[in-house]
């Protein structure tokens, strides 16, 4: 099997959906000659052509709204949103249109599509190239949000993605598109998106997270594994819908559980599933239900470190729901 | 400037053209890329030639060094204005130390040319404690209120809408000497705030000048790939306001056409858009490889454009400047930059408590429990 990294294995995702289905189409800024500000399209335009590799004017209201208009019609497209950030002059489109069309109309007229789109920090990109936007999309019924952890689940994921009948808002951990490489399958797979994934196997505390923050949190276990304290990973895979009971069944097992994520705390998904875990596993809990995130700020440039969740305060967090009596 | 050189014969008696007339589908141009005059410049104000010139030469060296440090990793970006000097300077010269600039990301040499201190811009680039707005956004995201500099935004086209915004509180204000500036680039003439921008000045008749900057590349996509219109400046006429096309690389044109839109704001004429047709002579940014995905023998026949030594000939041709006075002026900016940035290298880094702070006018409860909790290193 190749090892990829995650932007190889985006890419061969991407090329293979193309090849297997001539409704799939892309469009977004710079995705073409360019082939992304990331290289995550390269190679594609060349492939299959301006009609279905598409350099559009810069506009993201232009590039949702026309993949909503092409997705009725019977496309599978799947426009880029060049950083997340950005995503928000086409916000309207996501959530009054892409999201409410099956249900608005009857489910006669559906969207089919993907918005990738690169998320979260670590390039120092300050406010408008690092944020975590996933809870805003998290709150919009309709949409599935996505967001992979390696480069495995990356392919597997966005193939499932595109050949989804749902739009689908799919979130590129930019910190890990070069992080390492892994072994992934050629060809056609998928991963289920509505099964989270036990990144670990523990019994003494349990950690949900998703993304980037998914090889900090193995970082942590491995660290607190040697003081005797066994951690297991639910990583998340999908926040919406999401996968309560794979998160229930693990805290049922520990009895403590944190949620580490990169966004900021308040309304976060983080919020979301210590709420959960509070009302449906009490019986189970032995500590309270921590969270470990971003700060109530905008994402900081030059104190991204101090922003960023680390193996430190991840650490931290399980030794103090790990040793909570 | 008494410096005296041989006079080469660079004046027009061409009649000035109405910039106005010249209109959005035609080019407004004073000086060609030669240096001799193709219409008659008119009488600019004492020394401002010169000033430009000197403007525009800073700004190169400026953008050479930012991007050699970010070449060797001391900052983490930088995007020049390379080739775009010329249509920077010349709209930023137009308005009055009153006047509001909202800029696009090429723009900085105008903070500077209204008095943005340079220690402060190589300062944000840095984003230590020299910087006043704390390090927290990315280099070339300056912000300067003393000249009235607004803080620039990385999402394109916002600070399009906001002119128009700053522009009607002048009218409801009644602050009648004052106008906007409002900068863009040409991918932005794609974004929704173009668009409402453009739509509320109008209606507003708003005291507004609009300079869309085309350099003809909107990072990888060229500007025929933006618009299906002949000319961005056409775009205006459908607003209902008049819209200008010049040569960018003719600092000149760009100064005296400029001018003529802001003193018509100033008169409550209503809102002018101006095309000024230039080329970035670089990549986007230091993130971007232009070979990629344009043919760079292109940009070899822009170089030919230069602004800097169009200027400049015509300049020397009127007797105003000379090689010694170059290499003098050269000189002293590349010491003044130097030291510039050893006074800014060597400050610390931000202080924690600046993440913190301005996110609300004072920092709430909630915000302060999870700083306290960070500073003592407590969890959950
Ligand atoms: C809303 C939004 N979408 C995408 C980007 C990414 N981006 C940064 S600069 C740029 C191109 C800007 O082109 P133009 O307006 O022509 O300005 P130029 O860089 O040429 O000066 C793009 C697409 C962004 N900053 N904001
Ligand atoms: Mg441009």
């Amino acid at each position: 099997m190749p090892q990829m990294t995650m932007l190889d294995a985006l890419n061969d995702a991407l090329h293979i959906a193309m090849e297997k289905d001539d409704d799939v189409v892309m469009l977004g800024e710079d995705i073409g000659k360019k082939g992304g500000v990331f290289g995550t399209t390269a190679g594609l335009h060349e492939k299959f052509g301006e009609m279905r590799v598409m350099d559009t004017p810069l506009s993201e209201c232009g590039i949702i709204g026309t993949a909503v208009g092409m997705a009725i019609y019977g496309l599978r497209p799947v426009p880029e949103i060049q950083f997340q950030d950005f995503i928000f002059p086409g916000f309207d489109q996501i959530v009054s249109e892409m999201a409410k069309m099956r249900y608005r109309s009857g489910g006669h007229f559906t969207c089919p599509m993907v918005v990738r789109t690169p998320s979260g920090g670590g390039i120092r990109g300050g406010h408008y190239h690092s944020q975590s936007g996933e809870a805003y999309f998290a709150h919009t019924p309709g949409l599935r949000v996505v967001m992979p952890s390696t480069p495995r689940e990356a392919k597997g994921l966005m193939l499932s993605a595109i050949f989804c009948d749902d739009p689908v808002i799919f979130l590129e951990p930019k910190a890990l598109y070069r992080h390492g490489k892994e072994e992934v399958e050629e060809g056609f797979f998928t991963i289920d998106m509505d099964k989270a994934r036990i990144a670990r196997e523990g019994k003494d505390v349990t950690v949900v997270t998703w993304g980037a923050m998914t090889p900090i949190c193995q970082d942590a276990a491995t660290e607190v594994a040697e003081k005797g304290i066994d951690v297991e990973i639910v990583d998340m895979r999908s926040m919406l819908p999401w996968d309560a009971e794979t998160v229930l069944d693990s805290v049922r097992k520990t009895g403590r559980c944190i949620a580490v994520q990169e966004a900021p705390r308040t309304c976060s998904f983080a919020s979301e599933i210590a709420a959960t875990v509070a009302e449906k596993a009490v019986d189970s809990l032995e500590a309270p239900v921590g969270r470990v995130s971003g700060f109530d700020t905008p994402f900081p440039y030059a104190l991204e470190h101090v922003y960023k969740p680390d193996k430190k305060r991840v650490t931290n967090a399980i030794e103090y729901v790990a040793s909570y009596e | 400037m008494g410096n005296s050189v041989a006079a080469k014969k660079t004046t027009s008696t061409a009649e000035t053209p109405d910039p106005y007339e010249v209109g959005p589908l035609g080019l407004f141009q004073l000086v060609d890329e030669t240096g001799t005059e193709t219409a008659a410049v008119p009488e600019l104000p004492e020394g401002l030639a010169v000033r430009l010139l000197e403007a525009m030469l800073f700004q190169r060296a400026l953008d050479q060094r930012m991007l050699n440090l970010q070449r060797q990793g001391r900052i983490g970006f930088y995007g020049t204005a390379k080739g775009q000097e010329g249509a920077v300077l010349g709209s930023g010269a137009a308005f009055e130390e009153q006047d509001w600039c909202y800029p696009a990301l090429r723009e900085g040499a105008i903070a500077l040319w209204r008095g943005m201190k340079l220690d402060h811009y190589i300062a944000q680039c840095f984003g230590n404690a020299a910087d006043p707005t704390h390090g927290r956004q990315m280099p070339c995201h300056y912000s300067d209120a003393p000249s009235r500099y607004v803080s620039l935004s990385s999402p394109i086209g916002t600070q399009i809408s906001h002119a128009a915004g700053a522009a009607r509180a002048i009218q409801i204000k009644g602050d009648k000497d004052k106008i906007v500036g409002g900068w863009m680039g040409d991918g932005a003439t794609s974004s929704n705030d173009f668009h409402a921008g453009m739509n509320f000045a109008a209606v507003w008749k708003a005291p507004i000048v609009y300079i869309c900057q085309n350099n003809q590349w909107a990072i990888s996509v060229p500007a025929a790939a933006q618009t299906a219109s002949e000319t961005f400046a056409i775009k205006a006429e459908a607003y209902g306001m008049p819209g200008m096309r010049v040569d960018g690389n003719d600092v000149l044109a760009c100064y005296v056409a400029t001018k003529l839109a802001a003193d018509r704001a100033r008169r409550g004429e209503g809102p002018t858009f101006i095309e000024m047709l230039t080329f970035r002579l670089g990549g986007h940014s230091s993130s971007d490889d232009p070979t990629k995905y344009r043919d760079e023998s292109i940009a070899k026949q822009w170089e030919q454009r230069d602004p800097l030594d169009r200027h400049r000939t015509w300049l020397v041709g009127k007797g105003m400047w000379t090689d010694k006075m170059q290499d003098d002026f050269l000189a002293e900016a590349g010491t003044a930059i130097s030291e510039a940035i050893t006074r800014v290298e060597a400050a610390p880094p931000v202080e924690t408590e600046t993440l913190f702070s301005d996110v609300w006018a004072d920092v709430p409860a909630m915000l302060r429990d999870q700083q306290d909790r960070y500073t003592n290193e407590e969890t959950v």
